[in-house]
């Protein structure tokens, strides 16, 4: 099987033209913020448009998810990480190279840039050699670049590339300065006179100390008195220097295109398990979903909003997941309850999971089942406070009808607490109508709303509910469930308070 | 080198964190007394009583050999004071005659220059102290002292000396920096190394007729600067290493005086305050630690040292035999001296443990895994729930923290509340407290408590009351005894009252 890309199986897959824009649904699941999180620092690979782009068809899906598994080993993970890391580290040599004035430091900017290349591509051939794949993607690549990694062109690169390196290495010169004379010449053996000075205050060594070492600038670019060294060392070892000249002169394109794109489509993948890496080890799950093109059976457990869950992370707080499903005729979650209770959170996390299941992308829960969709659309009521009631209320419904008019039964609808402004009658009328579009559409739709009689509608409804603690209705739990739970009252004494009685002390001293 | 006068193999360090409960400690204890009478007006003394004091060992090797050294001391006050003063003057001089503060921007040049001055200075030190080792070694009988004083002879020779010596001439560099270097990244010279320059060891012929190795040499012109500005910093790249390694050695040898001076500081703190309380006629006694995992606590004469050090007359000093035992509460009369005696525990629990001599005339206890006190506070008492609170809340710090073996001194604990429900709330923590082995000293008006455990007659129990004559006088004794269900506050009421003729 011929390798194309580490993206896209087929030609005929690729992007056309890359986008640039994200979808319009992007700002309301706050999938905006999670691509943002996902590409920070990965900027020269410019990533978003392949997040930007979902896949049409369970095929190109399949062939992602199964790279994206050959990643999850620690492994495979660590040989591309520190591929990249080759790769970048030669590209920074060669913007060097550009920007230096001296020739000799160009040209050894080059060959250092060449010289990371090389190891670069030898060490990942060897490195997949090694390791069990099995994605077709992963096995293709490892052909390619066993083939290129042989061939005679870059072989004969290599050798030269290990004689010049060494050439340079094994120059070595004196210097004499005294007053304003600088002689350079031959090296001549000694000892080091620093080391001899240290060794005899070694005894009085206490420890650590501030360092007195002066820094000097570690910029690459040399002053005119180094350049003047520097030709007086060429002077010294002219061969050496001309063989360099040479070199430089014929590999002006020694990079392998290929290989080039692999190196920063394989960062789809690695900016998305790195981003995971984070929320795993604070205890989330991840799962492959089972996309399916027929059934709208869809589930998953444990589930969570990516981008609430990152945020949260990183204040140290703990994080709430929540389980869905439906079952035979079952489409519509209708979500209501007390404010601030994960509603919001709830419709959000549908929302992502779909569309990063159809990136071939892991998503949050243990286990998932998601549907195909053709189209995601989404309304959220908008914090902006317009005047003119009337006018929003006609936005919103022109917005609405967009939406129902393009929508097909493949299609997704999140509708986040429409009509809060309107009068309860007009709410309810009109919520009532546009539900039972939504119904006759047969799609998946999750409808947060504060309008309590959409709930139980249809068959097609799910009533889900934000949910509190019933002896302090100030706690919220964060949980999103079919029927309300009960919890249980007690009342702490002061001193289980602070766990000092008996019997709580005995516990806290045991260990 | 070192001067491992406080540890027999490690140095005093004053960076280590305090216990957590070090302000609470400082508080109830009033330790500041103390310290000050150490410190004498020395602030450095003071933070060095402060840091050792606080942080009490809990082996009893070093507590005998810190006790060894106070001995010495103690018997040579005068020669201990002397090194005390050499250390500071030595770290002293850094600041009267160079500026040994060097900004970020300081040239490796004149880091060397400066520190071969400096150098030359403290080599002056080094040798007086050599002296003195050398003069007063048979005066000197602890480990500690005779170990200090056998590592200067032997480090500090005249050769030793010599070869420094020769050094700091070679490192004004007359005949110009010779270094080797190498290409580095980019072509860029890198690895320079510093050579001994070889034109001192050649011969009269071979500097008349160099034997001069091939080489290329060129001029910064005069009004070059920015030339001139790189040649030097070449050259700094040469001597960089060297100037940072006389530097560092400079700092060396004066964290050695620093560390001298450290440890020494706590010795002249224990003579300073062993000079106040020999002039008042109060008693001092070596103090006698045994095992953590043992229980002992009898002592003669002991005192609160605090006490003593704020009042001209003599304090009142008791003797109580509280060995094998766990639980110790101490009830009494209001005014009688409860406080003070639980004080004078802590306090000479506290000075056992860094090595010091006991405010007593015999002392012997074990030693403890950390000290705890929980002390009434007399601040908010504006709301008795929001008092109780806070009490339980100091209380639950203690729990997170205390261990097997700890002591914790309990002072009005749990007062804030009435009497049956604060007797309750103790009577299950000390329960607790008890069977994870923890010392507890409690001075308690809580009748119902204090009888509730008389009335089990625990073997690891004893119970303490401030003396009280028929006549009501107080004797600031305390006694052993069962606990009374009065606690004289109608004494105190009469006194006072009486005093001020309100009472009828």
């Amino acid at each position: 099987m011929a390798f194309y890309s580490i993206l896209f199986e087929k030609t005929e897959d690729r992007i056309k033209t890359e986008a640039i824009e994200a979808p319009v649904f992007f700002l309301d699941l706050n999938l905006d913020q999670v691509i943002e999180a996902i590409v920070a620092g990965r900027q020269e690979y410019n990533l978003k448009p392949f997040f930007y782009t979902s896949l049409g068809d369970i095929k190109a899906i399949n062939y992602r998810q199964e790279i994206m598994r050959d990643l999850e080993n620690k492994v495979l993970f660590d040989i591309i990480t520190s591929f990249a890391e080759k790769m970048r580290a030669m590209r920074t040599h060669l913007t060097l190279a550009d920007k230096l004035y001296y020739k000799y430091q160009k040209e050894r900017m080059f060959l250092d840039a060449i010289s990371i290349y090389c190891d670069a591509v030898n060490c990942l051939a060897h490195d997949l050699s090694l390791i069990e794949l099995k994605s077709r993607g992963f096995l293709a690549f490892r052909e390619y670049l066993a083939n290129y990694a042989e061939s005679i062109h870059f072989t004969s690169l290599l050798t030269e590339t290990k004689k010049l390196l060494d050439d340079l290495g094994s120059v070595k010169y004196s210097l004499l300065i005294k007053g304003d004379s600088v002689q350079v010449r031959k090296y001549e053996p000694g000892i080091d006179y620093s080391v001899e000075v240290e060794e005899t205050f070694e005894k009085f060594k206490q420890g650590a100390v501030k360092d007195y070492q002066a820094e000097f600038s570690d910029g690459i670019s040399m002053n005119h008195v180094e350049a003047r060294v520097l030709d007086f060392v060429t002077k010294l070892y002219p061969d050496i220097f001309s063989n360099l000249d040479d070199y430089c002169a014929r590999n002006a394109n020694y990079l392998d295109e290929t290989i080039g794109v692999f190196d920063r489509e394989i960062q789809f993948y690695v900016a998305y398990l790195e981003y995971l890496a984070k929320l795993r080890q604070a205890g989330l799950k991840f799962c492959y979903p089972q996309i399916s093109m027929e059934s709208k059976e869809v589930y998953d457990y444990e589930g969570f909003d990516l981008a609430l869950a990152h945020k949260l992370i990183n204040e140290n707080s703990s994080i709430v997941c929540n389980d869905f499903y439906l079952k035979d005729k079952e489409r519509i979650f209708v979500v209501s309850g007390p404010n601030q209770g994960g509603k919001t959170t709830f419709a959000r996390t549908f929302g992502q999971l779909h569309y990063l299941a159809s990136l071939g992308c892991p998503v949050p829960g243990k286990e998932a089942r998601l549907f195909m969709f053709d189209r995601v659309f989404t309304h959220f009521e908008k914090e902006e406070k317009i005047n003119n009631l009337r006018g929003k209320l006609q936005d919103d419904l022109v917005r609405i009808y967009d939406i129902l008019d393009q929508a097909t039964p493949n299609s997704i609808i999140i509708m986040n607490e429409i009509f809060t402004s309107t009068t309860l009658k007009d709410a309810v009328f009109l919520g009532k109508k546009i539900m039972e579009k939504i119904i006759e559409l047969d799609l998946l739709c999750v409808f947060v709303t504060f309008i309590v009689e959409l709930a139980s509608l249809s068959e097609k409804t799910v009533s889900m509910v934000s949910t509190v603690v019933p002896e302090n209705p100030a706690l919220r739990t964060y949980k999103i469930v079919r029927s309300p739970a009960d919890g249980l009252a007690y009342a702490l004494s002061i001193a289980e308070k602070y766990r000092l009685t008996y019997d709580y002390l005995k516990e806290r001293l045991k260990s | 080198m070192k001067a491992f006068l406080m540890y027999r193999d490690r140095d005093l360090d004053l960076q280590r964190e305090l216990p957590l409960n070090e302000p609470a400690l400082t508080q109830d204890l009033e330790l500041n007394t103390l310290f000050n009478a150490m410190a004498r007006g020395d602030n450095f003394i003071f933070e060095v009583a402060r840091k050792t004091v606080l942080s009490s060992l809990s082996d009893l090797d070093t507590i005998f050999y810190r006790q060894d050294i106070l001995k010495d001391c103690l018997k040579n006050p005068l020669i201990a004071k002397d090194i005390y003063d050499l250390a500071v003057e030595s770290i002293e001089s850094k600041n009267k005659h160079y500026y040994w503060f060097f900004g970020s921007h300081a040239s490796p040049s004149s880091i060397l220059s400066t520190s071969v001055a400096m150098m030359q200075t403290l080599i002056v030190f080094l040798k007086k102290l050599k002296n003195m080792a050398e003069d007063h070694a048979d005066k000197f009988e602890s480990v500690g002292f005779t170990t200090l004083f056998e590592m200067l002879k032997r480090e500090l020779s005249d050769e030793y000396f010599a070869t420094i010596q020769n050094h700091l001439k070679e490192l004004k560099f007359r005949n110009g920096v010779l270094m080797a270097a190498e290409l580095g990244k980019g072509n860029k010279g890198t690895n320079y190394v510093l050579r001994q320059s070889s034109d001192q060891k050649q011969s009269w012929l071979a500097r008349i007729f160099p034997r001069k190795p091939p080489g290329f040499t060129f001029r910064i012109p005069p009004r070059d600067e920015m030339g001139a500005r790189a040649l030097g910093e070449l050259k700094a790249r040469g001597i960089n290493l060297v100037a940072n390694a006389l530097a560092q050695s400079v700092d060396h040898i004066l964290s050695f005086f620093n560390l001298l001076k450290t440890e020494m500081a706590f010795y002249i703190g224990c003579l300073n305050l062993h000079g106040y309380l020999a002039e008042k006629g109060e008693p001092t006694c070596f103090p006698l630690p045994v095992a953590p995992g043992e229980r002992r606590e009898r002592f003669n004469g002991l005192y609160d040292v605090c006490l003593a050090l704020s009042l001209k007359q003599r304090v009142v000093g008791n003797d109580v035999d509280a060995d094998d035992k766990d639980l110790v509460i101490i009830t009494g009369a209001n005014q009688g001296g409860k406080s003070t005696f639980l004080r004078s525990i802590g306090l000479a629990q506290l000075m056992m443990q860094c090595g010091m001599f006991a405010p007593a005339e015999s002392f012997c206890a074990n030693i403890c895994d950390g000290l705890f006190t929980h002390y009434k506070r007399e601040e908010d008492v504006t709301m008795s729930s929001g008092k109780l609170d806070e009490e339980l809340s100091r209380m639950s710090d203690i729990a997170d923290n205390v261990s097997t073996n700890s002591l914790l001194l309990l002072n009005e604990s749990f007062a804030a509340t009435n009497e049956r429900e604060g007797s309750e709330i103790a009577r299950q923590i000390i329960s607790a407290l008890l069977e994870k082995r923890i010392k507890i000293f409690y001075v308690t008006h809580l009748y119902e408590l204090a009888h509730g455990f008389y009335d089990k007659r625990m073997a690891n129990a004893i119970f303490l009351r401030a003396e009280r004559q028929a006549d009501g006088e107080r004797t600031f004794k305390i006694i052993e005894a069962a606990p009374l269900e009065t606690s004289y506050g109608v004494d105190l009421y009469n006194s006072i009252f009486r005093g001020s003729g309100i009472a009828h």
